[in-house]
């Protein structure tokens, strides 16, 4: 009965499958992609299918939200060991075969293994000699060394320069002291460093013949090959408890003044002679590259998060009826209130957008990689704003849209069997890591600072921020801007764009100006800068939210598909007009539209979650979640919600017997009082 | 009163006898007293000394301590939390805490109500707002006495706030005289009920009434469902805990199952209706009565079990934005305390301010309740639609803003405050239960605003008649007269009080209007009463929002004219005011510009006078976290504590994990054959 609840809503305007196939061709799909076709062969003859993978005895587990954290770790460990052997057996060894493999075996899990990989061989591979390379890429590879990368210290986060962690050079020796001279100068934070790596790459102050020349990174074995034992001069361990990733050993690593070779620091690009003299990096920008891939990088894994959260909320809002809307009737679906429709579909278009936005992101990160292979670095620095700010905006709005979706599903959805709490705890470390977004975002409203100015000089800027070229302080009197709001038609994303472009020129311009005022007040440009940072940030959303609206309308456009277009089309419109709601202030102010487009758009809004109602579990299907990957009982693909989570709940391990042992509590209660 | 009194340090740990000079920098000069802040918070000097008594007595209990907590599984939470009753209610009979005192209500704040049987008291207090006084005489003892165990079961499986569809029946059969409890489907499961899992003899049962035939709605019934000898499940009931949350790990939310269970017609609460012997019914209340018990839970939670979270984030957060530096300020100096950056100041002090708006909003509610409840009981019900608006309203508007202002403090902290040493993701994950219990909050706004609506067509009635009279104090301002220009002329002019709470009075009532009259619109285009309502539920929800902020703007400015005798704490708490409403107005600046009641440039001179109060509250901003006046074992937080040794504390808490203390069976299971297996190959 609710299988077919769940199916007819799928009955919609838009074939799901379309829309489905639309979303392969722009996401980096796991499991899709990598397989290269000259491979496939050889490939599929000796590796198992991926239904024979998602059923492997071998890998299958209890439930982890029954176990507790250690038995989540172990069991992380043992899906991480089983998938090298059965690699090892297939022999699978191409970097495509292994994301692969990988992707299918783990699913949303968590690997304590995972840094070797991600961090410990890729920084080898960017920062290490062809000696280095040599010694250790091998043994990484093959997990005969398990390497992890410490770089965040107790005391010290995004503002790198304050690592305290040294490196002093012993000529005599030719060996590096390592040293952890205070609490705040522990490594705290790497994944893999707790119980699992031996080895760590880690970013130390260097200092040889007395003086410091900044951070650079060093290989540092911490634990025994064999016995697993902490070296003598290392304290390692596990930092306890956290929200969320209980199957990861984030770790701790104090050094007390440990030795390692000279030939264990990374030297590709700077370099410490034996007798310690130091030989300098020949540039220094090529560094951002690695940052800029994985910010770029998060901004997908923001819209992969939202639209499972979305996926979950919208069809358990297809299963759950609650009161009645006319008397008498039967409870209708809590998809068909106005209010629930307003709290999940601009969240549905939001993760549309990011799924596009992150899909730009990845080509432009390719397109300009490739332009810096050939020396042309003109595009890093707005290409090193963008990423900052879009990581930025992106993890804030998806953190508090996962939250918003586990609200709507009411109570169930504080219940681990939603699966809600588990997306949103994984995810919400994005918001501070690879970059506090508070200074994510003043990073790209630093960028906005310099183009500005620039304009104000009389040069034009190009890219995303070419805008400001037609600042109306630059162009146009602002008797003018008046003019605007006649401009601005709510059912043309087109306009809509204008109307984002306008309201960012407008914040950068209030920022800068509010900018100057302060440096002329105060003796210092930075206590200026940070007298006018909360408009900073706001000048910075202003820009991010007018480029994801951008990128949202082009792709629409580009969609030759009609039934695909008008449904993606409505979400386009619904995105930019509930933001235009929500920060109705700012357009407003800058008499970009009028009160009376406002009340228009108010009303727009609520047309447009009728007519996405019809669409709204096809389009959420068309994320195409396989149910294991939700691991959510409320948002099954079949919509047969009730009957499972009574299942669900029987297996806990409370329930395990019919009276529970700490009986004894309550007999006793009872008997003295 | 300087100083650190004795009670706030964490027993036998190295460093709670020093201060770290950073945190001890902010106490240096004092701007107002902390201590006359503390007692005007507690409600007076006297309450204040009976709560650090209570909370030194529980903290030189080690059964009492939290320190364990974050270490700990379900299973061991739960049974700790028995535990940790047991061992107060023994205390409590040891020194004659009497039921519902003060000194039992300190002892639960401070072990942070980490206590099983929180729902075993809404079991009692129901019987006591539905039960006749017969059956209050004869369950309550049972009730205080622990001889019976209670829980509240009135949510399903697929069904919750909205009680007339919750499917559990109560069938009368006048041969026997009982009533026959049932569950007819699968999502008539009674699910979430907190003490239901494995504690409770007996369940407070919400189920339709059916006698003579008919269906009498929603009525509470005694049932019991464990044996009161081994404590195995009655015959007929099936029951169990409903599996791992987000947290209330503490707490055995469980399910229940009745098959056809019969219990004698007694067990009917009956102060509202009656099902006389024959099956006829009788009813002697109105039929909201029957929502009295939620309306007294509502109320409760606030000042109970929310607000305490919010202001035990903004502790822990501001404490640690002093420790914490990062990056400089001036290339020149030392890196700077985060808590100097602007950005930072903006993320933790409106939720600061809201700890203390939501203070004198809960306080002022309660007093509300206390005065209508007695009139209530007695059957006069002329203040119950307030009460229950009220209730509902703010209900929904300080667990949201809670919330946000929780996770706002635990992301101010960075990656620390992903660790569950910080104690804020425990704050987190048990302060967001709340948007949803005793309530969905949408549901609840939309509660408040056919409130709202009923007031406002009242006034429409008969104008300028005595009508005005008549509404309800909280809406007495729909019709006051009103301003169609705010008349701000500077920044300062925004530090009024009596000017933003005008402002907010001004945008509520044009919502408020909107609403109905989009509300009309659609009906006499022909569209159906309830399909109208659900068209216009996204317009209530925002008028509704924006008379609760409102009425919290007033109740705060008002609660400050009665302190205008201490001048010092009126000054710092009037900053928080300021910040309270313009932070609103800010955050809802299109609302205030719709109708042309703000221009633009006053906009921007609210904007002024807004950043120009952060440095101002920057100073204090210590003293106003220290003025809560948590203890550090009630905090149980490694970045929180007085003395602000955030990192030696966090370094030293990790490594008493169980994940360090005890051995790592993932390395001799899988990691070593893992690393041998491929040197064997090699």
């Amino acid at each position: 009965m609710w299988a077919s609840a769940a199916a007819a809503h799928r009955l919609s305007s838009c074939g799901s499958w379309a829309l489905l196939l639309l979303l392969r061709r722009n996401l980096p799909r796991p499991g899709v992609k990598p397989v290269s076709p000259a491979l496939a062969g050889r490939f599929l003859s000796t590796v198992p299918s991926e239904n024979l993978i998602l059923n492997d005895p071998d890998f299958q587990h209890e439930n982890l939200n029954f176990l507790s954290r250690s038995q989540r770790y172990e069991v992380a460990v043992k899906k991480s060991a089983i998938m090298v052997q059965k690699m090892r057996k297939f022999g699978i060894a191409d970097p495509a075969e292994i994301m692969w493999f990988k992707k299918l075996h783990l699913v949303n899990f968590v690997e304590p293994v995972g840094l070797n990989y991600s961090m410990f061989i890729p920084t080898l591979l960017n920062q290490g000699t062809t000696a280095q390379q040599e010694k250790w890429l091998h043994s990484s590879k093959g997990l005969e060394i398990i390497g992890t990368y410490a770089q965040t210290e107790m005391g010290h986060g995004t503002h790198l320069r304050g690592l305290e962690t040294t490196a002093t050079y012993d000529p005599e020796t030719q060996e590096f002291i390592l040293n952890s001279p205070t609490v705040t100068s522990i490594k705290w934070w790497p994944g893999g460093l707790g119980k699992t790596s031996n080895h760590a790459i880690v970013l130390a102050q260097l200092f040889t013949q007395g003086k410091c020349y900044g951070l650079h990174a060093f290989i540092v074995p911490i634990r025994e090959l064999g016995t697993h034992k902490p070296l003598p001069g290392i304290t390692v361990g596990d930092i306890g408890p956290k929200f969320g990733y209980d199957e990861m050993d984030n770790g701790y690593l104090k050094m007390d003044n440990y030795r390692i070779p000279r030939e264990n620091m990374l030297m590709k690009h700077a370099q410490v002679k034996p007798d310690g003299t130091y030989v300098k990096p020949l540039n220094n920008k090529l560094t951002y590259g690695t940052m800029v891939f994985i910010r770029s990088f998060l901004v997908g894994e923001s819209a992969r998060s939202l639209s499972k959260a979305c996926t979950i909320a919208v069809r358990y809002s297809a299963v759950r009826h609650q009161s009645e809307i006319n008397p008498g009737e039967p409870e209708p679906q809590i998809l068909d209130y106005q209010t629930q429709q307003y709290k999940l579909f601009p969240l549905l278009a939001t993760a549309y957008a990011f799924q596009f936005v992150g899909a730009y992101m990845k080509e432009t990160y390719l397109r300009i990689n490739e332009d810096i292979g050939h020396g042309d670095l003109s595009e890093l620095p707005e290409l090193h704003a963008l990423t900052a700010g879009l990581k930025a905006f992106t993890s804030w709005t998806t953190n508090t849209a996962i939250e918003a979706c586990r609200m709507a599903c009411g109570g169930h959805g504080y219940s681990h069997c939603s699966g809600l709490p588990n997306i949103y705890v994984t995810f919400t470390p994005t918001c501070t890591f690879e970059g506090e977004n508070t200074v994510m975002m003043l990073q790209t409203a630093r960028f906005l600072m310099k183009s500005y100015d620039q304009v104000h000089s009389g040069k034009l800027v190009c890219g995303m921020v070419s805008y400001l070229n037609d600042l109306p302080s630059q162009r146009i009197q602002p008797q003018q801007v008046a003019v605007w709001p006649t401009m601005v038609d709510i059912n043309s994303p087109d306009s809509l764009t204008e109307a984002y472009k306008l309201r960012a020129a407008r914040l950068v311009e209030i920022a800068a100006k509010n900018l100057q005022t302060e440096v002329i007040h105060r003796k210092s440009k930075e206590v200026a800068w940070n007298l006018t940072s909360i408009d900073l940030v706001r000048a910075s959303e202003a820009h991010c939210h007018y480029v994801v609206v951008k990128l949202f309308t082009e792709k629409v456009l580009q969609i030759q598909e009609k039934s695909i277009q008008a449904v993606l089309r409505r979400l386009c419109l619904l995105y930019s007009l509930y933001g235009i709601s929500q920060n109705a202030g700012d357009f407003l102010q800058g008499s970009i539209m009028t009160e009376s487009q406002i009340t228009q758009v108010n009303g727009r809004i609520k047309e447009l979650l009728t007519a996405i109602r019809p669409d709204a579990v096809a389009l959420v299907d068309a994320f195409d979640f396989q149910d294991v990957t939700l691991g959510s009982v409320l948002g099954r693909y079949d919509g047969n919600v009730y009957e499972n989570l009574f299942e669900w709940a029987k297996k806990s391990p409370l329930n395990k017997t019919e009276v529970h042992e700490s009986y004894k509590h309550l007999k006793s209660l009872q008997s003295k009082l | 009163m300087e100083g650190n009194p004795v009670h706030r340090v964490s027993a036998g740990d190295a460093w709670s006898s020093s201060m770290h000079p950073d945190i001890e920098s902010e106490r240096h000069s004092q701007s107002f007293n902390v201590e006359e802040l503390t007692n005007i918070l507690d409600g007076g000097a006297q309450n204040t000394a009976l709560r650090r008594k209570v909370e030194s007595i529980i903290h030189s209990e080690p059964e009492l301590s939290l320190k364990d907590n974050y270490f700990m599984t379900q299973n061991e939470r739960y049974e700790a939390a028995i535990k940790k009753k047991f061992h107060i209610l023994m205390l409590a009979q040891r020194l004659g805490w009497s039921e519902g005192s003060s000194e039992l209500q300190y002892a639960s704040r401070s072990v942070s109500g980490d206590l099983g049987f929180a729902i075993h008291h809404i079991f009692q207090k129901t019987i006591r707002s539905l039960g006749s006084e017969e059956q209050i005489a004869k369950w309550d003892p049972l009730c205080s006495k622990f001889q019976i165990l209670g829980t509240y079961a009135q949510t399903e499986l697929g069904h919750g706030t909205y009680l007339q569809g919750l499917e559990t029946e109560a069938t009368y059969d006048a041969a026997t005289q009982e009533f026959v409890v049932h569950s007819p489907t699968m999502t008539a499961i009674k699910w979430w009920p907190g003490d239901l899992g494995r504690s409770a003899t007996h369940a407070l049962v919400q189920a339709q009434l059916i006698c003579s035939g008919a269906r009498q709605g929603m009525h509470a019934f005694i049932v019991p469902i464990r044996s009161l000898d081994d404590h195995s499940p009655l015959p007929g009931i099936t029951i169990g805990d409903i599996g791992p949350k987000m947290d209330f790990e503490h707490t055995d939310n469980g399910f229940l199952k009745l098959d056809h269970v019969r219990i004698p017609r007694e067990n009917m609460l009956n102060r509202f209706a009656q099902v006389l012997p024959d099956g006829t019914y009788v009813k002697l209340g109105v039929p909201k009565s029957n929502y009295l018990s939620m309306v007294v839970v509502r109320v409760d939670i606030l000042l109970g079990e929310v607000l305490p979270l919010l202001q035990k984030a903004c502790t822990i957060a501001v404490r640690y934005a002093v420790i914490r530096r990062q990056s400089r300020l001036r290339p020149s100096d030392p890196e700077a305390k985060v808590l100097d950056y602007q950005t930072q100041q903006q993320k933790l002090f409106p939720p600061l301010a809201m700890a203390y708006a939501f203070h004198f909003v809960a306080n002022n509610l309660l007093e509300f309740f206390h005065h209508s409840y007695s009139f209530i009981l007695d059957g006069d019900f002329a203040l119950l639609p307030e009460l229950h608006a009220l209730s509902a309203g703010l209900k929904a508007m300080l667990s949201d803003f809670c919330t946000q202002g929780v996770e706002q403090c635990r992301r101010a902290c960075g990656g620390h405050g992903y660790s569950k040493l910080s104690g804020l993701p425990s704050l987190l994950t048990r302060v967001t239960a709340s948007c949803t219990y005793e309530g969905e909050n949408t549901v609840l706004y939309l509660q408040t605003a056919r409130f709202l609506i009923k007031s406002y067509l009242n006034t429409q009635k008969s104008p300028g008649s005595a009508s005005k009279g008549s509404l309800p104090q909280s809406v007495a301002y729909l019709t006051a007269p009103d301003l169609a220009r705010c008349p701000a002329q500077t920044a300062a002019d925004f530090l009024q009080p009596e000017l933003y709470t005008t402002a907010w009075a001004h945008v509520a009532v044009r919502l408020i209007k909107d609403s109905v009259h989009h509300l009309q619109t659609l009906r006499q285009a022909g569209a159906d009463e309830h399909d109208a309502w659900n068209q216009t539920t996204v317009i209530h929800v925002q008028a509704t929002k924006a008379h609760l902020y409102y009425v919290t703007v007033k109740i705060f400015t008002e609660a400050l004219e009665k302190l205008e005798s201490q001048p010092a704490i009126h000054q710092v708490l009037k900053r928080l005011s300021d910040l309270y409403a313009l932070h609103g107005i800010l955050t809802n600046a299109g609302d205030f510009l719709h109708d042309g009641f703000l221009s633009g440039a006053q906009i921007d001179m609210a904007r002024k006078a807004y950043l120009d109060l952060l440095p101002f509250i920057r100073k204090d901003a210590i003293l106003l976290t220290d003025a809560f006046d948590f203890t550090d074992q009630c905090l149980n937080s490694a970045l929180g504590c007085y003395d602000g040794h955030a990192y030696e504390r966090l370094f030293q808490w990790a490594q008493k994990s169980p994940t360090n203390t005890e051995g790592n069976p993932a390395y001799e299971k899988y990691i070593r054959p893992l690393l041998q297996g491929r040197r064997a190959r090699l």
